[in-house]
């Protein structure tokens, strides 16, 4: 994948691109994504990508005017105009997919196939999310992978949090992150969804992990009640992570769109 | 100098077992440890005890804001200030303060503090905190990347609602009001002092010089390790070519316990010194600092949370602490010796003397207070001669103040009613 950087009215926006095929726009999760991230790969093989990444994300510029699930829709709008993308096949995970359904539902006209991977947006009370603003490093791996060990080595390759200086670099990196994971999903990941998915009109697929431990497949159901004609695939042994535990099947899945 | 007597009015019937039983004296810590019978006798007793440091000569007394926790008790320091402005009568009622971010609408802040000021007779020394991010992001769910915008909103509501004598529309990104028009306003003008409690965010420093506030720091690890960091304070200070280094432009918060000798002094406080650091201080490293509630500045400036868990204080014995200086206790020469190198190793003007510790019972605390105003404070009065006159940084009560309870008797009222003698 190339990372390049286009101009957007609030910040410069760094885009991971590659592949060739239907233009394909990518919204990562509050993780965030590089440009080695293994599904985006898999993804180039079928279609042309756009994967942009949230200003704060990677080594991208902050931006202070972005507050409310208004601006960052809005802003990935125009990320996908000054991209000159007309109507891309719209992939969103976990909080990228929040931001998808929002902009489907914002503009339903925009966008005609939507695949959401375990997005967020809803809240239901019998399932609440377990609160990833309060969750140290080591806790992820159970959280997130259906595979723990796949995903503690996933994730601890490289990393020491007892050098001073790599402590530094992880703290000031969760806080650019994370500090703009927040405007859309802190302290509860709603800003309203439910309310709008009823204007959704894209062919819409909803991906899932059956172990998603963090935002466990009650809520495809819920999401599959809101958008009207939306199908749901869901992927044994996987979990938030799906896209890294099982991407031929997830890629399968968005196939379904045509 | 100025001493303000202050307790943070903790919870002392935590379990011996509480570090093992529980993740968090803070936000999720299980509600079924707060007994109301207990707590009645719990907040009458600190509140007692801030009371009685009006009458040791203490310049002020001292109350926070915090939530959900067994560290402090006090989620609405008003109105443990409201209680101590009727009893109490010549110190400062230091409101350290209000978490303004928190407040809905802010203008809240401007009312409540004005109220505080007009009962004590212009004695309120207001602060306006941040919060910690337990309390703010946690237990009050700002958003953490946002608070530092809404917390500046608020500041300029409330400032503008006291130095604004036309009511005018406050059109601001987090609160809008149509009609600003505070009621009732503050004795002091055209404000109360006020002091800004930091942790080491960079950009503290210079809201505090913009505005001629006292920028005061809290650290648990106490006075020695605090040097670098108000250094950097005062290095702000020179760099902007401050008209003056007055010592009453900072303050630090300091744990003190004295007693007749440095040994009684460990056996009196020691247990209750070590409650604190092993239980009030035992906060879940994921609460201690919401990821963008701190700027990136600040974090490459290394200023960590005070809360966050590489502080390690279970390890620490009463000698380590009292001589790492988390803790000033011993006889009255042994804290008065080390006060003075605080005081001077840090410049500053105001000391926040946390003489209440942990779960300290009440005559403990009463017998150390009292040797600090007797034997100690006498003694460190005059450190700053060049700047006795400085007093920006403290309240200007009225000189003819009433006293509370002044009602006429019964039989005048009854006279007046009636119009006979």
């Amino acid at each position: 994948m190339n990372l390049k950087t286009i101009d957007t009215n609030h910040v410069p926006v760094q885009v991971l691109e590659g592949g060739s095929g239907a233009p394909l726009l990518f919204l990562h999760g509050a993780g965030g994504v590089t440009a080695d991230d293994p599904f985006l790969a898999a993804l180039a093989e079928k279609y042309h990508v756009h994967a942009p990444l949230l200003p704060g994300y990677g080594a991208s510029e902050e931006c202070a005017t972005l507050r409310t699930m208004l601006d960052i829709t809005l802003h990935t709008y125009d990320v996908m105009d000054a991209l000159g993308l007309s109507k891309p096949v719209v992939v969103g995970h976990s909080m990228g997919g929040m931001i998808g359904a929002e902009m489907a539902a914002v503009a339903p006209g925009d966008i005609d196939r939507l695949a959401l991977i375990c997005p967020a947006g809803l809240w239901l009370d019998d399932h609440p999310i377990p609160d990833l603003f309060a969750t140290l490093p080591f806790e992820y791996p159970p959280l997130l992978f259906h595979d723990e060990a796949f995903g503690t080595e996933l994730m601890t390759a490289g990393v020491d949090m007892n050098d001073p200086a790599f402590l530094q670099d992880f703290l000031v990196q969760n806080a650019r992150q994370l500090g703009m994971a927040g405007k859309i999903l802190f302290p509860i990941p709603d800003r309203g969804l439910s309310e709008r998915l009823y204007r959704i009109k894209a062919k819409t697929v909803l991906i899932w992990g059956d172990s998603d431990r963090l935002i466990v497949p009650a809520y495809a159901h819920a999401f599959k009640q809101g958008i009207a004609g939306a199908e749901l695939v869901s992927i044994a042994e996987a979990g938030h992570m799906v896209t890294l535990e099982k991407p031929g099947q997830v890629i399968e899945a968005i196939g379904r769109l045509g | 100098m100025k001493f303000t007597w202050f307790n943070l009015m903790p919870w002392p019937h935590m379990p011996d077992d509480f570090r093992e039983t529980n993740r968090s004296v803070w936000v999720d810590i299980d509600s079924k440890l707060f007994d109301p019978a207990k707590g009645h006798q719990v907040y009458n007793d600190h509140i007692d005890l801030l009371e009685y440091a009006d009458t040791l000569g203490f310049d002020g007394i001292g109350v926070n804001e915090h939530h959900q926790n067994a560290y402090g008790l006090m989620p609405s320091p008003n109105i443990i200030a409201a209680g101590l402005a009727r009893r109490t009568k010549n110190a400062g009622i230091v409101v350290l303060g209000n978490s303004i971010a928190l407040y809905n609408p802010p203008i809240r802040v401007a009312e409540e503090f004005a109220m505080l000021d007009c009962i004590s007779g212009g004695r309120l020394v207001a602060g306006f905190p941040v919060g910690t991010s337990m309390d703010t992001n946690y237990c009050y769910g700002q958003i953490p990347a946002l608070t530092r915008e809404k917390y500046l909103e608020a500041h300029d509501m409330i400032m503008r609602a006291w130095h604004e004598d036309e009511p005018f529309a406050f059109n601001g990104r987090y609160n809008q009001l149509r009609y600003v028009n505070c009621w009732p306003k503050p004795v002091q003008k055209p404000n109360p002092p006020i002091h800004i409690p930091g942790g080491g965010s960079v950009e503290t420093y210079d809201f505090c010089l913009d505005n001629t506030y006292s920028y005061s720091y809290l650290s648990f690890t106490g006075y020695i390790r605090a040097k670098a960091l108000m250094q950097g304070y005062w290095d702000r200070v020179a760099e902007r070519n401050t008209p003056d280094e007055s010592p009453y432009r900072a303050g630090f918060a300091q744990t003190i316990c004295v007693a007749e000798t440095d040994e009684e002094a460990e056996r009196l406080y020691a247990p209750h010194v070590n409650y604190f650091y092993n239980r009030c201080l035992h906060v879940y490293p994921g609460f201690a600092d919401a990821p963008g509630y701190r700027t990136i500045k600040t974090i490459k400036a290394g200023a960590l949370s005070q809360y966050a868990p590489t502080m390690d204080f279970e390890t620490l014995t009463w000698k380590d602490l009292t001589e790492g200086g988390h803790v000033i206790a011993g006889s009255p020469e042994t804290v008065r010796q080390k006060m003075e190198d605080l005081i001077k190793g840090l410049n500053v003007g105001n000391i926040f003397c946390l003489m209440h510790v942990g779960d300290m019972p009440k005559e403990k605390c009463m017998y150390s207070s009292k040797l600090f105003a007797e034997k100690v404070m006498p003694h460190l009065r005059n450190m700053w001669p060049d700047y006795a006159d400085d007093n920006r940084f403290w309240c200007s009560p009225m000189e003819n103040r009433v006293t509370p309870g002044d009602l006429p008797a019964e039989a005048q009222v009854a006279a007046f009613a009636g119009g006979k003698d």
